[in-house]
């Protein structure tokens, strides 16, 4: 992957993630973790040691973990429930459904790892279909941040908002985009440069690099927005109405599979309200190969070039 | 409130189910028969819970998660005062709050949406695990069906619950030896229940299921031994009260025709004499 990123410090989310989830358990005691043996991966080592009655490990059981985390918040905790992606949701779908989609619960969903994070341990690591499944249910908000200070932002909300949620988390490193000092609003973008010839919506470690991919096209003579869109459900309609009629021409980025996440739910809005050419990159509906994370996605396209490469072939469909 | 009583309150409940079900042309009359002692028990003698106040923190907690018995669920609360006695006919008709499995969004009373099975026990360990943390001595039962014990989630659960110790934490299985389609011996045999519960390091009890004094006993909350969950073993009969349905694997959802309803009717008002 190439610049202007290349020299950027990157940053594990996760730290921000627990760093938030510490200093907030620190003011609430009603904030509590559960985990299914993934104190480390989740990095959870330190809320253990400062919190260790609230840091409930049920052992590798998620279907439990997610019911316990709905039994919590019916006693009144607020539980961040905190594991692998593609276990938390691929395994747990019908509780997450069924105990806090359904049955309304203040259950704060943490996949960590997600997307193709876990790169060459291969698929059935991956979590590439969770906005899918996820977004498909009423009363779970979707969330995917981009940075660590977005991260930080989305981990505040969760803790005050009353509701579950489900907020998708990465290991891979990703740079600073957003001040430190973001609010996350819940279906709201962030548009992180403006433009008028095409716009590049992404969202988790897909935004860094479709800014990277705006000024490869800026260099070009394309002026390119980009709107970092977290919250995939629910979504920010009016900056895509309004990025479709300014643009004209919209490309999706996403860790995910193009059946369902991001693309699907950015084209949702399109067709109904403002129809522009698209185009949506992300795992074509395949199991990856055995690749890094960051390899997977250059080799799925979304290397910053062959985005900027994407947006111009599409800016030559507009009518 | 004494037994007798007790018994008496349960014989309403079943004649109101059986005339809702036949009302409504469905419902799940055979496990709602083998559960309505249980529930009767719980409501009536052993739960502190408030109409007036269905959200107190403090309250106890029930999990019916043998979800699709819900109307034998919704008839207790209705004895109970968490809905009102003419809701029941309700029960299943376009846009009522009683549908085929409980929703805690809409029927006061109800602490979580079952209906898939193996879900009530991980619930209730969350539950039972908050009242744990907060100090609290409010009470969290969950009530599951024999059948539903084939589903792993609930084995996730009982490992938890013993690990965490939650002797606030009591499950009643209901264990009437019929599933929907078969007897539970004819077809993953989970049975005995009450050994593999004591191996995974639950305290247990068997009893007759429509034994009130039983019942009242087991829940009492002095049997309970003091870091180990509760498992009771509730011995039922699928149909119970009605002579031809019981124990009768064609009654898990079967609804009677108006000569069945008459005679089932007739035995359940032998009964309360």
């Amino acid at each position: 992957m190439n610049t202007p990123y290349k020299n950027a410090k990157l940053h594990d989310c996760r730290d921000a993630f627990t760093a938030t989830l510490e200093a907030l358990a620190g003011q609430n005691s009603d904030i509590v973790a559960v985990c299914n043996d993934s104190v480390g991966s989740s990095k959870l080592g330190n809320f253990r040691e400062q919190f260790p009655e609230r840091l409930i490990n049920v052992g590798i059981a998620e279907q439990n973990m997610v019911g316990v985390g709905a039994g919590l918040a019916n006693g009144g905790k607020i539980p961040f429930v905190c594991a692998a992606a593609p276990f938390l949701t691929g395994r747990a779908l019908e509780q997450i459904k069924a105990d806090v989609a359904y049955s309304q619960t203040n259950v704060k969903l943490v996949g960590i790892s997600s997307g193709m994070a876990y790169g060459e341990l291969g698929p059935t690591h991956h979590s590439i279909e969770d906005f899918a499944w996820i977004r498909a249910l009423p009363n779970v908000p979707v969330i995917a941040p981009a940075d660590r200070a977005e991260t930080a932002a989305a981990i505040r909300w969760a803790a005050q908002y009353e509701g579950g949620c489900f907020l998708r988390l990465s290991r891979v490193g990703v740079p600073d985009l957003l001040p430190d000092d973001h609010v996350f609003e819940l279906g709201k973008a962030n548009m992180l440069r403006d433009g008028h010839d095409v716009t590049l919506i992404a969202n988790g470690v897909l935004t860094h690099r479709a800014m990277i991919a705006a000024a490869l096209l800026e260099a070009r003579g394309i002026s390119a927005r980009v709107l970092n869109m977290a919250s995939v459900r629910p979504i920010d309609e009016a900056a895509i109405i309004d990025a479709a009629h300014a643009t004209g021409a919209i490309v999706t980025c996403e860790e995910h599979t193009i059946f369902g996440g991001l693309g699907s739910a950015v084209a949702e809005v399109v067709v109904d309200h403002a129809p522009v050419p698209m185009t949506r990159l992300g795992v074509p509906g395949v199991f990856a190969h055995t690749a890094s994370a960051n390899t997977l996605l250059d080799d799925f396209g979304m290397a910053p070039d062959a985005i900027a490469q994407s947006a111009e072939a599409l800016i030559g469909r507009k009518g | 409130m004494d037994s007798s009583e007790l018994r008496r309150i349960a014989n309403r409940i079943r004649r109101r189910d059986l005339q809702a079900v036949f009302e409504a042309g469905a419902g799940h009359i055979g496990g709602e028969m083998s559960v309505t002692d249980l529930l009767t028990a719980l409501y009536f003698h052993t739960m502190s819970v408030d109409p007036d106040a269905p959200l107190d923190p403090h309250r106890d907690r029930l999990v019916l998660s043998k979800g699709h018995t819900a109307l034998a669920l919704y008839i207790t609360l209705a004895e109970k005062g968490f809905i009102a006695k003419d809701d029941i006919s309700s029960f299943l008709k376009h846009n009522s709050a009683l549908n085929g499995h409980p929703n805690r969004v809409k029927v006061p009373g109800v602490e979580t949406n079952t209906g898939p099975l193996g879900h009530g026990l991980p619930i209730g360990v969350g539950m039972a695990k908050a009242a744990q943390l907060n100090g609290d001595t409010w009470r969290t039962f969950v009530i599951t069906g024999d059948g539903e014990m084939q589903e792993g989630s609930n084995w996730e659960a009982i490992m938890a619950a013993a690990q965490f110790k939650l002797d606030n934490l009591t499950l009643i299985i209901d264990h009437n030896r019929l599933q929907q389609g078969a007897r539970l011996a004819d077809t993953n045999n989970v049975a005995p229940l009450a050994p593999k519960l004591a191996a995974f390091g639950w305290a247990v009890e068997e009893i007759d299921g429509h034994d009130m004094d039983q019942i009242c006993r087991a829940l009492s909350p002095e049997t309970i031994t003091q870091g180990q969950p509760k498992c009771i073993v509730a011995h039922t009969n699928k149909g119970q009260g009605i002579s031809f349905m019981s124990d009768n694997v064609a009654w898990h959802h079967k609804v009677p025709s108006e000569e069945q309803y008459k005679q089932a009717m007739a035995e359940l008002e032998e009964a309360a004499q």
